[in-house]
């Protein structure tokens, strides 16, 4: 059946299966690919986006169970406040490398940053321990997003 | 923004460079590009680590760079991104002795081309090995400098003034005395024309502007915001999408297989069935896999059905009491050892291990009557090539690969089983499919790294100094599939790498491999490959000589190392920057290891806590390493930061292991990768040294391995002699 479901913004409508992840729906039915595949079982993160602002694993969200909530992906976050300074933060450290779960590890620290100005090394643990990087850039992520509350707190 | 010039580059550099009249056989070749610029082919010899056996005979063409006419420089990228940061690395070498800035250097990812291509290392045209820099260093620097001094000419000649008086700079031609100054994309034709210089100075390290400096990754940018194009991103117009269902066990076959509740979900279009796979194509992943767990097969498990990692185990164990083909021998051991006061003895082993990149493996292909298009990140362009055409049987040239960047290699992305596999389904498919494997087919159909038993043994003097080192293994050797030139006698380089070249003074030293491939699971090249077992033994083994010797383990080995001032020297370092000798908490160690492997040194300290339960944490990693010359000190970093998880993953938690032929982990949860909470704190202290570079993408992750074990002795008194680190035998009693 046909879904009606905002992402970025944006109304889409989608034809598919009520039970279909909306992963799928993002990368394989709108072509939105900055949102990665990992596991599909909410074990790595990759596929993290934000409803209504909480990062959510869209390889295990039905597009039915999404109804009038709205969508942020990757493709977007930059528009945020706390999703650009991450990206900066992200960028002045080089912190990516093969950078194929780094659209989930900024999402996931966005939200950290959106709900928590000032994230301690724990608060960073528990909220960025949910996303996998096989190429092990956790030191630079835990930097990074030190930098960005940093900014955030001079109000830049 | 240079992430919007990486475009899938495939048939036009494929051809040789229209040569010009002045081209000539040798190094060099130059050409005029398509627009009037100039374009550059290198000549390298087919060196495979074996400098003496050069041939003018075998020089071939290797890369390409090309100055269009709007001064625009673009490089075919022979070797492919995966995260080790080549993309920014490789531009640079060409950059410094082009004189242009990185800004302006624009990539394309090279077509599969062995005769152009081939990373002079390696002979094929491959990234693996930590061989891109060190294969780049003299002939990328060498490109730069000869273009730059052809556009110099071509500047000096419309001047009419001596080409000396001329300089270049930041992408121009001046001429200081009078000001003038023309563009080099304004230069391209005419140099093109130009003769080309039978030998370039290169530039002295004094006067380097971008090597050693810590470059912005070039290709960061379009990583932040998810425009960056990986391989499973690709989707040609029409693609559909398949996943795939291979046979649980290693060489079944399908028997029967029920799809009709598939074939009624929304959204699946067909279903294939292979020999030993079936797949579902779908319009989506998500009715793919619906459709795929909708599929009843009754599977053939064939020969391998009641195999276990025990039963290969034990295989490799029994090899080991017969002598093998030697590996390396040094004095005499068999001597020495009957002179020595003690003799310790000790066997290690090291499991199979899964890559779990976390791009799962895909290729996408649309194959057509006389045609096989793919879309594809692979560390070995021209072998997925060789593939398709095999299988299709078309001509090579009628199959064209674009190659993406890779969300992560590690050593998978060098087979092209993957590509072979998508080829086969898309034989069945009208129009482009795109395959991409579950992470549970990715980890249950790996191609894993080796299982290795090893039993080494030394012989102490009064004083505790080795005097005989006796080391004979068995195992898989993956070069003698993939590289068969190179497997000879019995042995391969890269198999007995970091056990035959220890950086110790070991008078009596005798190494003996023996190959004995495992029925049942494939092996594959897995990142720091030999040196990833190789190391564990030997350092730990070295660490268990310390303490037979009732002395410190840096100490001990600082007294071997006189004779390899580079290796002593990092060593040194690590120690004095982690506080080696410093007290530290109950149950808390540090360990130690040195290496020189991927032509490298390095020496870690590892600090690892171990709780009353068991469970070790490693808590801060202090790694000392002299690379030769650094070209991008940030990626070195940056490589040892992420090898060191890497390792520290393997050591603690990777294991892939048979039950009935079938491997028995599935995804993240049973093949655990080490998370943020769990990640040391890390420091690198890099060595300044003009030596020639050394590898640096693998390097760190075999070093790591037994430091932590080592460290676990320190804090526990046990000493782990087989891998991953066993929880249960690290307990407190009560």
């Amino acid at each position: 059946m046909a879904f009606a479901i905002k992402i970025n913004g944006n109304m889409h409508s989608v034809d598919v299966d009520g039970d279909t992840p909306l992963l799928w729906v993002l990368r394989d039915v709108l072509g939105m690919t900055g949102t990665k595949f990992g596991c599909g079982m909410a074990l790595c993160g990759a596929c993290t986006v934000h409803v209504n602002g909480a990062p959510t694993r869209s390889c295990v969200t039905p597009v039915d169970s999404i109804g009038t909530s709205e969508i942020t992906t990757i493709e977007a976050i930059g528009k945020t406040a706390a999703g650009a300074k991450i990206q900066k933060a992200w960028f002045d450290r080089e912190v990516v490398q093969c950078g194929y779960c780094q659209s989930g590890q900024i999402m996931s620290a966005t939200a950290l940053l959106a709900s928590n100005p000032h994230p301690t090394d724990s608060d960073i643990d528990n909220a960025m321990s949910g996303n996998i990087c096989r190429c092990g850039t956790y030191v630079r992520i835990r930097e990074a997003i030190k930098q960005a509350a940093q900014s955030a707190g001079q109000g830049g | 923004m240079i992430l919007g010039h990486l475009t899938s580059q495939a048939a036009s550099l494929g051809q040789s460079p229209s040569e010009n009249g002045l081209s000539r056989r040798g190094f060099l070749r130059v050409g005029a590009a398509a627009g009037g610029g100039l374009m550059l082919s290198l000549s390298l010899p087919f060196a495979n680590g074996q400098a003496e056996s050069r041939d003018a005979d075998k020089f071939v063409p290797n890369a390409f760079i090309r100055i269009d006419g709007d001064g625009r420089i673009v490089l075919a990228m022979p070797y492919v991104e995966m995260g080790q940061g080549t993309y920014t690395s490789i531009p640079m070498l060409i950059a410094e002795e082009l004189e242009v800035d990185l800004s302006q250097v624009r990539l394309e990812h090279a077509p599969p081309n062995e005769k152009l291509y081939a990373n002079p290392l390696l002979g094929v045209q491959a990234t693996g090995d930590s061989t891109a820099i060190r294969g780049a260093w003299q002939p990328l620097r060498q490109a730069g400098a000869t273009a730059k001094t052809m556009l110099v000419a071509a500047a000096a000649k419309r001047w009419n003034i001596d080409p000396a008086s001329c300089q270049a700079q930041n992408g121009e031609v001046l001429h200081g005395l009078t000001g003038r100054s023309i563009k080099y994309g304004e230069l391209a034709a005419d140099a093109a024309r130009m003769p080309v210089p039978k030998s370039v100075t290169l530039k002295q390290p004094q006067d380097f502007k971008l090597i050693g400096t810590p470059a912005k990754r070039l290709d960061t940018p379009a990583k932040l915001n998810g425009t960056a194009i990986y391989g499973i991103d690709v989707r040609p117009p029409g693609a559909k999408i398949a996943t795939l269902a291979q046979s649980p066990v290693f060489g079944g076959r399908v028997k029967r297989v029920d799809d009709a509740a598939a074939k009624s979900i929304k959204g699946v279009r067909h279903i294939v069935r292979l020999d030993d796979a079936v797949a579902v194509v779908a319009d989506h992943m998500g009715a793919a896999k619906k459709g795929l767990a909708a599929l009843v097969i009754e599977w053939d498990d064939g020969p391998h059905a009641k195999l276990t990692t025990e039963d290969i185990a034990s295989e490799l164990e029994k090899a080991t009491h017969n002598s093998g083909p030697v590996a390396q021998n040094i004095g005499d051991v068999e001597k020495a050892m009957a002179s020595a006061v003690r003799k310790i003895e000790a066997t290690y082993q090291v499991p199979f291990l899964a890559h779990a990149a976390m791009e799962p493996m895909n290729c996408t292909v649309h194959v057509r009557n006389n045609g096989c298009e793919i879309w594809v990140g692979t560390q070995a362009i021209a072998r997925a090539q060789a593939t398709a055409a095999k299988i299709t049987g078309l001509p090579l040239e009628q199959v064209v690969v674009h190659n993406h960047l890779l969300g992560g290699g590690f050593g998978r992305r060098l087979d092209v089983d993957g590509v072979t596999r998508a080829v086969q389904i898309a034989m069945h498919v009208d129009g482009p499919v795109k395959v991409v494997w579950t992470r549970e087919e990715d980890i249950q159909h790996d191609m894993y790294r080796p299982y290795w038993f090893d039993r080494i043994s030394a012989g102490l003097d009064e004083k505790g100094t080795p005097v005989a080192w006796g080391h004979r293994f068995a195992g898989s050797s993956v070069i003698a599939r993939y590289l068969p030139p190179a497997f000879k006698n019995g042995l391969d380089p890269d198999t007995t790498e970091g056990a035959i070249d220890l950086t110790y003074d070991l008078p009596n030293l005798h190494v003996e491999y023996l190959r004995v491939e495992p029925p049942g699971i494939p092996t594959a090249f897995w990142r720091s490959v030999g040196p990833s077992h190789n190391v564990f033994v030997t350092e730990s083994f070295m660490d268990e000589l310390a303490a037979a010797a009732k002395q410190d383990p840096v100490a001990y080995r600082l007294a071997l190392l006189d004779k390899t001032p580079r290796a002593k020297a990092v060593l040194e370092l690590a120690a004095e920057k982690a506080g080696w000798g410093q007290p530290l908490p109950e149950r808390v160690g540090r360990g130690v290891s040195i290496q020189f492997v991927f032509a490298s040194y390095l020496a870690q300290v590892a600090e690892v806590e171990v709780s009353r339960d068991g469970a070790a944490r490693v808590r801060r990693v202090v790694c000392a390493v002299d690379c030769g010359t650094v070209v991008n000190p940030d990626t070195v970093r940056a490589q040892i930061q992420s090898a060191i998880i890497f390792g520290a993953t393997a050591a603690l938690y990777g294991e892939i292991t048979l039950k009935d032929g079938r491997v028995e982990q599935t995804n993240f949860d049973t093949y655990q990768i080490l998370r943020m909470n769990e990640a040391p704190a890390i420091e690198v202290y890099i060595v300044q040294s003009s030596e020639p570079p050394g590898g640096m993408g693998e390097a760190g992750t075999s070093a790591i391995v037994p430091a932590v074990t080592n460290a676990i002795f320190a804090a526990t008194g046990k000493r782990l002699r087989k891998l991953p680190v066993d929880t249960t035998a690290l307990k407190q009693p009560p």
